[in-house]
């Protein structure tokens, strides 16, 4: 298939191996060593919300959702109900993420289903979703946003008057995290907003994340950027 | 054209899934400078696990495989628009296969085509050269990153960027300082400094070809890449946002002549996953 002519420098030829996870890399093993993590299952309480703090390191267990641009603006233009969702988003976390997702053979409308395989699922940057999320946040009954880069000072509020917090994963790191999703449980909209774009209802565990934002009005993406400001106002003085 | 579509597919695996070695490297020295049990100790732990595991199984680094940039130097008498059309032609069957996440939506019926390929994408420039290989050098940058870039028209005031290399190096810091950690820091930058808007965009993500170990061969360039480092590392914002010593990886500054009545900054930023390779064939 591939020449001797040409070479892809420093190449990797050949096809790629199936995905198994070996002993030393699963999550335990991977475990972040000097912090504890805390380890929260899904659906949340309002008391469970309300108990992690900016820096938490948390591993999260059970079924969240998928979302990002045109699942919000659908959600804030069209304003489904709750009833008209079919999943229930009470307690449960909104992901910002658009995977790479394999789709089953023989493909659905041939009678194929259940049979999705995420293969790369990392956060997309939040706060392209600001103007949408207040309203999502206090409407839907979530008591987690995931995602990167945190978010702005209108989702900070949704966050403390409904009891919910923002958890930053780890932006690119798209295969680790694709490992800790354990089933692909189901899929809405998926025919309308394409695969990237439509609301997955994933299980996952051992999910890793940081709480950066938190239910009592706490940013660390606020304190960080006041830290940085000094330093920027410094260099260009 | 077949083996030659056989080689790209190739080169977009190798982009997608392996990290470059001084990319690597420069990730792991981060790794060890910044805090035991920090928070983006922590992040680099699990972004140097990544990069191993999607090499090792062949998957995409990260899900967003970005828009694909090709930068082609063909020898005299190929053909353009045959290669135009092995790279699309690679490109269909590269998402299909690898797979990519398909990226290109339609402006007006906002519908993704699915094989990311459509009007103008992937970004293709051809230059000729005197050589007898063809180069093709891939860059496949996610779009937070390239959110986080910015175009500076000098002087600007609240900078106090005049039209001179300082203030090259306020516009740098200026757009890093807003970017924060919404684009996957540590971040490469790369600089394009000249009389167009639409050439420093192209010239500023060009550098991000460079390697990180590359030095500019004008001093005074060479100087400030050095000093941009330090100084962007300086603000804090740290891995991924969440504070600490490595901010950028690298500053790659690309210059061209000016227009006296314009000064013309752009500044590209690639995530910590700066995804590039070469073909030659």
């Amino acid at each position: 298939m591939v020449e001797e002519r040409f070479k892809v420098q420093g190449s990797l030829l050949g096809s790629p191996r199936r995905v198994r996870l070996s002993a030393d890399e699963s999550p335990e093993a991977t475990r972040f060593k000097g912090r504890k993590e805390k380890t929260i299952n899904l659906p949340l309480t309002k008391k469970d919300a309300l108990s992690l703090k900016v820096g938490d390191m948390v591993l999260i267990n059970g079924l969240l959702v998928t979302g990002r641009d045109k699942l919000h603006k659908f959600l804030v233009n069209e304003k489904p109900q709750k009833r008209d969702i079919p999943f229930n988003l009470d307690g449960t976390v909104l992901y910002h993420c658009g995977p790479i997702v394999i789709p089953p053979h023989p493909p659905l409308e041939k009678g194929g289903r259940g049979d999705f395989r995420v293969i790369a699922a990392g956060p997309t940057t939040s706060v392209r979703v600001e103007m949408y999320e207040h309203e999502v946040i206090s409407k839907y009954g979530l008591r987690g946003i995931m995602g990167k880069g945190g978010m702005g000072q209108s989702a900070l509020d949704a966050m403390k008057e409904n009891a919910c917090v923002y958890l930053h994963t780890i932006g690119g790191a798209a295969v680790y995290l694709a490992d800790r999703i354990k089933n692909v449980v189901d899929v809405w909209k998926l025919e309308e907003f394409g695969t990237t774009e439509a609301m997955w209802l994933l299980e996952v565990e051992n999910f890793p994340a940081i709480v950066t934002m938190d239910a009592h009005g706490k940013s660390m993406h606020k304190k960080i950027e006041k830290k940085s400001l000094a330093n920027f106002k410094r260099l260009i003085k | 054209m077949l083996k030659l579509r056989d080689g790209i597919i190739e080169l977009y695996r190798k982009v997608a899934t392996s990290l470059p070695p001084d990319v690597e490297d420069a990730l792991k020295s981060a790794f060890a400078v910044e805090k035991d049990s920090s928070t983006a100790k922590h992040a680099l732990q699990v972004i140097l696990e990544n990069v191993h595991l999607a090499r090792d199984t062949a998957r995409p680094i990260c899900q967003d495989t970005g828009v694909p940039v090709f930068y082609v130097k063909n020898p005299r008498g190929l053909s353009y628009l045959e290669l135009e059309k092995t790279i699309i032609e690679a490109t269909r069957v590269a998402t299909e296969r690898i797979p990519l996440r398909p990226n290109a939506v339609d402006i007006i019926t906002d519908k993704n085509s699915g094989d990311n390929t459509g009007i103008g994408f992937p970004i293709i420039y051809f230059k000729e050269t005197t050589e007898t290989t063809l180069t093709i050098d891939l860059i496949l940058k996610g779009s937070g990153c390239e959110n986080m870039g910015q175009t500076y028209k000098l002087p600007v005031g609240e900078l106090k960027a005049n039209r001179d290399i300082d203030g090259v190096r306020r516009c740098a810091l200026d757009a890093v300082y807003k970017a924060q950690g919404r684009g996957c820091p540590p971040y490469t930058i790369g600089i394009g400094v000249g009389a167009a808007k639409d050439q420093v965009a192209k010239l500023a993500k060009e550098q991000l070809l460079r390697k990180l170990h590359d030095t500019n061969e004008i001093q005074i360039l060479k100087d400030l890449e050095k000093r941009l480092v330090e100084e962007i590392n300086s603000l804090g914002i740290g891995p991924l946002g969440f504070g600490g010593m490595k901010t950028a990886l690298g500053v790659k500054i690309g210059v061209n002549h000016r227009h006296p009545a314009s000064y013309f900054v752009d500044i590209s930023i690639s995530c910590w996953a700066n995804r590039r390779g070469r073909l030659i064939w």
